[in-house]
């Protein structure tokens, strides 16, 4: 690899790659090593369904993705900050560790599978299986929050994190939030600006009000989101949100044990 | 000796398991369309598949022959073309025969040999017509005749091997044909060899369906089948759902939007959900053909003469997303596949799990 020019490294001007048809093992390969010599922001121009990209990198770089990029964006991401001009596909922030993901556009499905920390903003609507197994621990608490509506099995067997749906960006006749919504949570935090029919709902869970510590915790969350899309968003109504806890604690603690 | 589509049959009739790519295009005005666009498409998807399975399915690519059923017959070997030719020409009226055109490459070495047969309708009556080239199609597949059938549908072909789907491509010299609706399938099979009747798409007259997924009731679609003439010679599960349309739209009535919930039928609590009339529908649906439902993950296209439907399994186990730009729907495993033949879209979404996508042609094809 050229050494990078040494303006690149200094400058705030960021390291322009024009993705086209790269394999995107060469392509990753690339960001890696531009990284790890001290590459600070990058953008992907032309992006075409490549895979992983940014897969387990642990630097602190910022990826502007211009196009579509391919499932599995951010598996095991340690840190970077991506933010994708377009839709994602699926499989987006897949046990992710930290850092931050922002979608300016539609989410697949199964975004934040397993994910241990960081965040992940997605403007518009997302597919099925969104947050599914995500858990949290001290200090380490993911946070996915969707703009539009989610589809089914949002925050299946969810461990602990919160998730965050809006239903604030698009205007279609789905119920906010699909079926099987967080079916077998037993941690973590689900807010939904709307209403959850209970039939909707996984059985371990109950539908509560917020409280002034949820609006607390919540606010600096959704001024982030509404800043980071640029938009005045109706979306501190606080008495329109609903939180869906687990109401159960450990309830197979006992499965394996006499 | 070794035959030339590897079917070695090491596990006869057994199911078999993928994780594909699949994509099609419709152009609702009719609009014939050679298919570069789509070998480009899937070959940005070429990962998803392993280089044992690739086809395409073509509606609109023989306007010369468009009354006459179009038989595309993969053989083992040239010395089997005899016999079969002798059974068919006693059996119909062949008006125009011909080889599918291939052209080998480093890359698709070893295969087998292709004819197509243009056959006059066997009958005035429509419906008695289709009988009976279903009959002679599965007459001819279960037979120990070193052939198979792999399509029989009115201006329309299917094209299919090992390899990937873009060299399949260029074998078949698919850049040759012109169609207003394109399929393509690229093949994962973990659970049965891949052999190059065990590509998709599956067809019957005009049907086709490509299928990223498994049919985990495949033993009791293909048993529920078979009291109906429909018998499963090619090893590999989505071939029940060809025939399960045969059986539901054509000959049974069913509408697609029917149809759909026999093949993936809304839950037990869903229906009870639904208002008093529907309620009765579906429930007397899901009685009748509980053994032509689908278990399984799934994401298909299937298409015919006039149209182009995707669906998912119930619970949405494998991706399928649907475009459009003007006339010309798409719809894909990934988005990234569409894009990269036509970056600016006027819409895009992921349809409903369980629901059929379904986009037709603005006016019935012309004269069939």
């Amino acid at each position: 690899m050229a050494t990078i020019a040494a303006h690149v490294l200094e400058s705030t001007e960021p390291y322009i790659i024009d993705v086209g048809r790269t394999y995107y093992r060469e392509l990753n390969n690339q960001i890696r090593e531009l990284a790890a010599e001290g590459v600070k922001r990058f953008v992907l121009k032309n992006v075409m369904g490549q895979r992983y990209l940014c897969a387990g990198l642990s630097h602190e770089i910022s990826v502007e993705v211009h196009g579509t990029p391919g499932e599995d964006m951010a598996v095991f991401m340690d840190g970077p900050k991506i933010t994708v001009y377009g839709n994602a596909q699926n499989a987006i922030g897949n046990t992710m560790n930290e850092g931050k993901i922002v979608v300016h556009g539609l989410g697949g499905d199964v975004i934040g599978y397993g994910m241990r920390g960081g965040r992940i903003y997605v403007r518009d609507n997302v597919g099925y299986r969104v947050g599914i197994h995500m858990k949290g621990y001290f200090d380490k608490q993911p946070v996915i929050v969707v703009g539009g509506k989610a589809g089914d099995f949002l925050g299946e067997y969810m461990a602990g994190g919160c998730l965050v749906v809006l239903g604030a960006t698009v205007n279609d006749d789905r119920p906010i939030v699909g079926d099987y919504c967080a079916a077998g949570m037993h941690g973590g935090r689900l807010y939904v600006r709307g209403q959850v029919r209970a039939e909707r709902l996984g059985k371990e869970v109950k539908v509560f009000n917020l409280e002034e510590q949820d609006v607390q915790f919540l606010t600096p969350i959704l001024q982030d989101f509404a800043h980071t899309f640029n938009r005045d968003l109706d979306i501190f109504d606080f008495g329109q949100y609903c939180k869906i806890l687990p109401v159960s604690s450990r309830p197979y603690g006992n499965l394996y044990a006499y | 000796m070794e035959k030339t589509w590897f079917v070695e049959r090491p596990y006869p009739n057994e199911k078999d398991i993928s994780s594909c790519g699949l994509i099609g295009l419709i152009n609702t005005d009719g609009r014939r369309v050679p298919g570069e666009l789509i070998r480009d498409a899937m070959a940005n998807m070429h990962d998803r598949g392993n280089g044992l399975g690739g086809g395409f399915g073509a509606y609109g690519i023989y306007p010369t022959w468009q009354d006459h059923y179009c038989m595309h017959v993969m053989y083992e070997d040239q010395s089997k073309v005899v016999p079969l030719e002798a059974f068919l020409y006693d059996k119909l009226r062949v008006d125009h025969v011909e080889e599918i055109p291939v052209a080998a490459s480093r890359k698709i070495r070893k295969y087998p040999y292709f004819r197509r047969y243009f056959i006059a309708p066997p009958a005035a009556d429509e419906s008695e017509a289709d009988t009976f080239m279903v009959e002679t199609v599965m007459e001819i597949n279960q037979a120990d005749n070193g052939a198979f059938v792999i399509s029989s549908g009115r201006n329309m072909g299917v094209f299919k091997g090992v390899g990937y789907p873009e060299d399949i491509y260029d074998f078949f010299r698919l850049d040759e044909y012109e169609g207003y609706i394109w399929t393509a399938h690229n093949r994962f099979p973990t659970n049965t060899p891949g052999w190059w009747g065990g590509a998709h798409p599956f067809s019957l007259l005009d049907w086709s369906i490509v299928h990223n997924g498994e049919i985990s009731s495949y033993g009791i679609n293909r048993r529920y089948l078979e009291m109906f003439g429909y018998v499963c010679a090619l090893q590999t599960d989505t071939e029940v759902v060809a025939y399960l349309l045969d059986l539901l739209v054509r000959r049974h009535g069913l509408t697609f939007e029917q149809a759909s919930a026999v093949l993936a039928p809304p839950l037990w609590k869903d229906i009870d959900a639904m208002p008093a009339p529907k309620k009765e529908e579906f429930k007397k649906m899901r009685m009748i053909y509980a053994s032509a439902s689908l278990n399984g993950p799934f994401a298909f296209l299937l298409a015919y003469s006039g149209g182009l439907i995707g669906l998912n399994d119930r619970v949405k186990l494998r991706p399928l997303v649907v475009a459009r730009k003007d006339k010309t729907w798409y719809m894909s495993s990934e988005e990234s596949a569409i894009r990269v033949v036509e970056p600016e879209l006027e819409e895009m979404f992921a349809p409903p799990a369980g629901k059929p996508f379904i986009v037709e042609l603005d006016k019935a094809p012309a004269a069939v």
